[in-house]
Formats: C-alpha cells, structure tokens, sequence
C-alpha cells in the first residue's frame, strides 16, 4: 500500500507493529492504541519515533496529553463510507494544534483525498497504486471551498470579503 | 433570486469535471460499482428499476425563468421529455443514461444549478418556504440563510460521510409551509428581545421507519452563531451516530437514545469550545450574500383592479383565484399557485413543453420567477393582480389551471413501485384514482383542506406520517396492502397520524378514503371545521368504525 506524503509516493519510515509483534530494536514504529496506551513511556524511551492508529470510535481526548511527543497518528477509515475520523482529524488539527504526521489509514480512495487534506491528513496510505500516482493531480480538482477548517484556505465568503474590498479601494 | 458569481460558478464546474472523471473511470472499470454507489450518490444519482434516476437540487425553492428551460432542456435531450419534482424541492429524471449525465450536469452547470448530495449520507439541499421573501408578515427572506447554509454544507470536508443522510428546512413564516419539525434539523427564524435575528433550532425530526417529530435543542441561537452551532450538532452526530443499522443511522434516533436534554448539553459543549471560531459570521458576509439576491421592485398597484372586477364574473376563473391566488406582501400583487395535479396525471409531474410555457409566464407575470413547493407544486411569486384574468387563461390552455390547490386530489406521492427501486407498492395509480373521484371541485371544495400523503415503502418519501390522511404502501405475502392513517399534519402544530386498522388491498384504497371523507362531513360540527381538526375532536374510532363496520 504505497504512502503518500508531501504530495508524493514516499516510503514509510514507520513500521507497522502488530499487537503482541516484538518490536523492533530502533526506528520508528506504528502502534495500535491498546498497546500504546498499556505503556507510553517504554515506547517513547526507545530511539525512534512512535505513531499511534487511533481507532475512530475512541475519543481523541485520551491520545492528547501526549500528542507534542508523537511522530504520527494514524485515523482509520474501516470504509470510505465511515467519516468519524474526518472529525478526529479536525479536533487533532484545530482544537489541540498537533502538529505532527496525521495519516489517513484504512480504506483511503481517490475522491477523498481534497476532503481528508480539508481536514488536516498530510499522509496517506493510499488504497490504489493508481490512486496514489493521481495524487498530485487529484487535490486540484478544486479552487473553491465554501468551510473554513484549520487548513488555512481562503473560504469562498472571505474571498468575496476580500475582492469587495480591493474593488471599492478602486484597485 | 440568489446570482451565482465566479467563485460560485467555478466550484460547480469544477464538481462537473470531477464526476466526469468518475463516470470515466467507471465505465472504464477502474472503480468498482461498490466504489462508485457512494459517488454517484453524492451527486443524484440512483439506480432504479428501469435505468439510471437523476436528482437536481432546486434549493430553497428558487428557480429563473432561465434555469427552468435548462431543467426542460435536460428533460427532452437526456430524459423522456418530463421531470417530476419531489417533496424536497428537487427535480428528477427518471430515464437517464449513466454515459450522458456529465453533459447534463454541464448544461445545467451553465445556468448554475447542480445535483451535488441530493442522495447520499450528507447534508442534502436545504429547503425554504416556497412563499419566502413575499409572504406578509414574514420575519425576513429565510433564502439569505438557506444560501448561507447551501455553501456551507456543499462539499463540507466533515461531512460528507455521515451516518446517515441529513436534511436542513428553514422558515421565516408563523405558517410553517416548509416541514421543519420533520427534518433533521429544523430552523425557525425570530427575534429576540433585543430585536435580534436568530432561529429556534429543532433537531431530530424524520419520518420513514421510526418517525420522529424534531425537538428544539434552542430556542434561540443568533444569526452569527447559526453555522457554529450547526458545526457542533453534526460533529456530535458524526462521531456518535449509529453506523451499525442503516434503520437507525438517522440523527432522530440519536437524539432518541440519548434523549434531548442530553444530546443538547453534548453540543452546547462542542459549542462552546467553537463558537467563536473561524465561522462566526460577520454582518458584511451576510450582507454580501444578501446583496446578491435579487428583488423586483413593484410597481404600486391598485388591490382591486378593473381587470379583476370584470374577470369576477366568470364563475371558472373565480373558482380558480379563491383556490389559487395568494395574498402577497405587496399591494396589488399575489403569489400564485400552478397546480401539478390534474386529474388523472401523476403528482408532481410535468413536461418538458409545460416547464418551457412556464418559464415564459414568468417572463411575462413574474419578473423571470418561479418557486418550488414541499407539496409539488410550483408557484409564481410576483404575479401583479390585474395580470391574473391573463394568466389564468394561459395556464388553462396548458392544462396547469387545476383549482385543487390544498384539496383532496393536491395529492403528495412519492414515485413508488412505477420507477423506485425501494418501493413495495405503487403510489401513483392510487393517487391517480383518487383524483378521479374527486374530480369534482364542487364536492372537492365542500370537503376543505385535507391533504392526502402517499408512499410507497415505508422510507415515506410521500411524507404519509403528517398527510391529514396517510397512505403507505407495503408488501404482504406477494400483495400490495394499504395501511391508512388521519390526522397527521408537517405545520407548525407537526403531528404523525394514527393507524384507523388492518391495511386494506389495492382495489378498496380509494374506496375507503371516500368512507372516510363521508364519515368527516357526517361528523364535522361546522362546514369550516377542517377534517385535520374533527380528526383532533373526536379521535380516529369513528372513522375506523365507518371504514370496517362493512368490510
């Protein structure tokens, strides 16, 4: 399942580590919420980073106290058609200003991509090897977004605001 | 009438070239139909009996003269040369070709309208009173709020992929013409004591399986509060709506489970941590989407005109304007009705020659203007008085000068088994008979207001819960049975109907609603008390007993 980051194919610093899996000596590992929550500490005493999947019927509130420590988090979409972690991803981003890797896991398509970097994903564990490769292309379907999220676009209203403004100081 | 500007127009071309895409790699085979179901979906398009259905959102109710002989366009390139509009003021086609659908919706892009979620699980086209901005004694255009809401629900990067489907209705009007107690979030626009605009918001109303009459959460959320509130309810019902039984996926059944006073504190605490965040809305944003509508200005315009006086005379036309016209909030001029109704035709329907003649009267009568009722009808909303004798001749000749506007044969019906897909019986044969026994607008006007509400399954697209009588159509061992309620209503006094008894076969429908309207005027204590009212009075046992006493 090809990653998708900064825009482009990348390969995965993180290694995906099965509950009850040894972890590996160094490097960066993926961790599912249980294990992590059983024992932070011992995970963030290793060298490497720690990435949690956070299940997207648990509340965020438990991941937060140590969010400034993690390298990821990943949100699961079990099927595209399941947005809770669209909300996840917002209240990570917004609401607790995590700053670090937000990855988009699970089932993750092509038409969702613009939705999940609204959002806050900048990761993507992109389904398709064809969907991955349209990346690029695919999130400039749009130029127009009428919802301020904490991506920084300019919404639609404030764009009207702002041509309002440069029209009537005759600019 | 809200003018699209470029931003408006490039998100609506852009949401084209992305569908095509989607049609492409369709038909292609590089999605699966599993993959493609939800896309299509979040773009009006369903898969029925016969072919492929197409949805267009008309929203608020709204609609030029311009855009109507876009949707005829649509109905004669793409379709069989006629469309049916729903209780959602949306329009369908029911004959489309999944091949040709990106042109239709670059047709219809081209005078900036859209099917964007009219199916699917997100927000779907906010709904208006179809009398907004005219209307006397409205608070103020509740338009202003639904474009508002419009923008933010279209393609909102949250929720698009929500539990369930999610439908918005706002009124400005202390008659509720636009069912918000039965949607899932309803808006009532007043003031508050400091002469302050804001909504009494209710929430949780839906009728299908599990019908639900919506609960207000707040009686009074400010206008610059409306969209963070908003936010905060459907990222409550996002993160805790039930994913595991589509039956029970609506926000209804949340707020149900959970009971009210709990969902509300749930997003009085999302609320609160937003409230003052990126989408409070300023006075100049509201402003400037106000600007954008377009008013007419009227001319001052006698109330009784000569043109009316002599019209009077002829006993068709009179029978017409007592049924039809509308009192306006501006003098000398009236909201007029068109019934899609006739006797014998299908609710809701009409041609695509018909949508053409329309669009020309409004041209003519309407300053370029027509709107879209929950009934199915249309309206013309700034017909001058002394237009009317006119008017009327010209909407007879096209077969639209039905005088049954809120009568027994205004019947609402939902596609049922002729076109749908879901449905387990038909709805618009039965309809279809009954506005032939009451074809008669004598006895249809000594009966009153009484509105019949069909459906053909039990997702109750025909609203048959709040029809003063209900209709619902299902399946049992192989056959289609009939189960009948009275005394629903989807006003301001919302209220679902009571079963009268065992569900009755195909044949007996009509025949049975014609006991129960005998019954009504037996039993009515004035002839200006409604059936809705009788049905209050005395409860529904004599009318079951009149139904069954001989069956």
């Amino acid at each position: 399942m090809p990653l998708v980051k900064g825009g482009k194919i990348t390969d995965d610093a993180f290694v995906h580590v099965a509950d009850g899996a040894e972890l590996p000596a160094g490097g960066s590992v993926l961790v599912s919420a249980a294990r992590f929550l059983e024992n932070p500490e011992a995970l963030f005493a290793r060298s490497g980073k720690v990435g949690v999947t956070w299940p997207n019927n648990r509340d965020v509130d438990d991941v937060v106290p140590y969010l400034d420590r993690l390298g990821a988090v990943a949100l699961v979409f079990p099927t595209f058609r399941d947005g809770r972690a669209y909300s996840q991803a917002r209240l990570l981003r917004e609401r607790y200003l995590y700053r670090g890797e937000l990855r988009a896991t699970g089932q993750v398509l092509r038409d969702q991509f613009v939705f999940m970097l609204r959002a806050g994903f900048d990761a993507f564990e992109v389904k398709k090897p064809a969907d991955a490769e349209a990346f690029a292309q695919t999130v400039r379907r749009y130029s127009v977004f009428y919802q301020p999220t904490g991506d920084g676009r300019l919404t639609a209203l404030h764009r009207r605001m702002q041509l309002r403004h440069s029209e009537s100081a005759g600019l | 009438m809200y003018t699209y500007d470029e931003i408006d127009r490039t998100l609506v071309n852009e949401r084209v070239a992305d569908f095509r895409d989607q049609v492409r790699r369709r038909l292609s085979g590089e999605l699966t139909e599993d993959e493609f179901k939800m896309l299509r979906l979040q773009n009006g398009v369903y898969l029925q009996l016969h072919a492929y259905m197409f949805r267009v959102a008309i929203p608020y109710g709204t609609l030029s003269s311009k855009q109507l002989r876009r949707l005829a366009h649509v109905a004669r390139r793409y379709d069989r040369g006629y469309g049916h509009f729903t209780t959602r003021q949306n329009i369908q086609f029911n004959w489309i070709k999944l091949a040709e659908l990106p042109d239709a919706l670059a047709d219809l892009a081209e005078v900036g309208i859209h099917s964007m979620q009219t199916s699917g699980n997100n927000t779907r086209n906010v709904t208006s009173d179809q009398w907004a901005g005219v209307a006397p004694g409205e608070i103020e255009d509740p338009r202003i709020w639904s474009e508002i809401l419009r923008q933010y629900t279209t393609l909102h990067p949250e929720f698009s992929f929500l539990p369930r489907k999610f439908k918005f209705a706002i009124t400005a009007s202390a008659h509720d013409r636009a069912a918000i107690k039965i949607h899932d979030i309803g808006l009532r626009l007043h003031k508050n004591e400091a002469d302050e605009t804001g909504f009494e918001v209710l929430v949780g109303g839906g009728l299908g399986r599990t019908p639900f009459i919506a609960k207000t959460i707040r009686p009074f959320v400010h206008g610059r509060d409306l969209l963070s509130y908003v936010e905060a309810i459907m990222r409550v019902y996002n993160q805790y709506g039930r994913r595991d039984n589509i039956y029970k996926a609506r926000i209804k059944i949340l707020v149900h489970e959970l009971g009210i006073e709990k969902f509300a504190t749930e997003v009085e605490e999302e609320w609160q941590q937003m409230r003052d965040g990126a989408l409070k809305l300023d006075e100049e944003v509201v402003e400037d989407i106000r600007s954008r509508f377009f008013y007419p200005s009227y001319e001052k315009l006698p109330h009784m005109p000569e043109e009316l006086r002599k019209a009077a005379r002829d006993p068709k036309f009179e029978a017409w304007r007592t049924n039809s016209v509308f009192p306006h909030k501006a003098q000398g001029y009236a909201i007029v009705t068109i019934s899609l109704k006739p006797v014998g035709g299908p609710p809701g329907d009409a041609t695509a020659d018909q949508m053409d003649a329309i669009a020309d009267l409004a041209d003519k009568y309407s300053f370029g203007e027509i709107r879209v009722g929950h009934e199915q009808n249309l309206a013309l909303p700034h017909v001058a008085r002394r237009d009317l004798p006119d008017l009327w001749k010209a909407l007879d000749k096209l077969g639209l000068a039905t005088p049954n506007v809120n009568l027994i044969s205004d019947i609402i019906a939902c596609p049922g088994l002729d076109y749908c897909s879901l449905a387990n019986a038909r709805s618009i044969p039965i309809a279809q008979e009954l506005t032939r026994r009451f074809a008669n607008h004598d006895i249809a006007n000594l009966i009153g207001r009484l509105h019949i509400n069909i459906s053909g399954c039990i997702n109750a697209c025909g609203h048959h819960h709040v029809g003063h009588i209900g209709i619902l159509g299902v399946e049992k061992n192989g056959e289609e049975v009939y189960q009948i309620t009275i005394g629903g209503r989807a006003d301001e006094q919302a209220e679902l109907g009571t079963l009268i008894g065992p569900g009755v076969k195909f044949d007996e429908v009509a025949d049975v609603i014609e006991d129960i309207v005998e019954a009504y005027l037996a039993l009515r204590a004035r002839p200006d008390e409604l059936f809705i009212d009788t049905v209050k009075r005395l409860g529904v046992e004599p009318f079951r007993e009149r139904v069954y006493a001989t069956r």
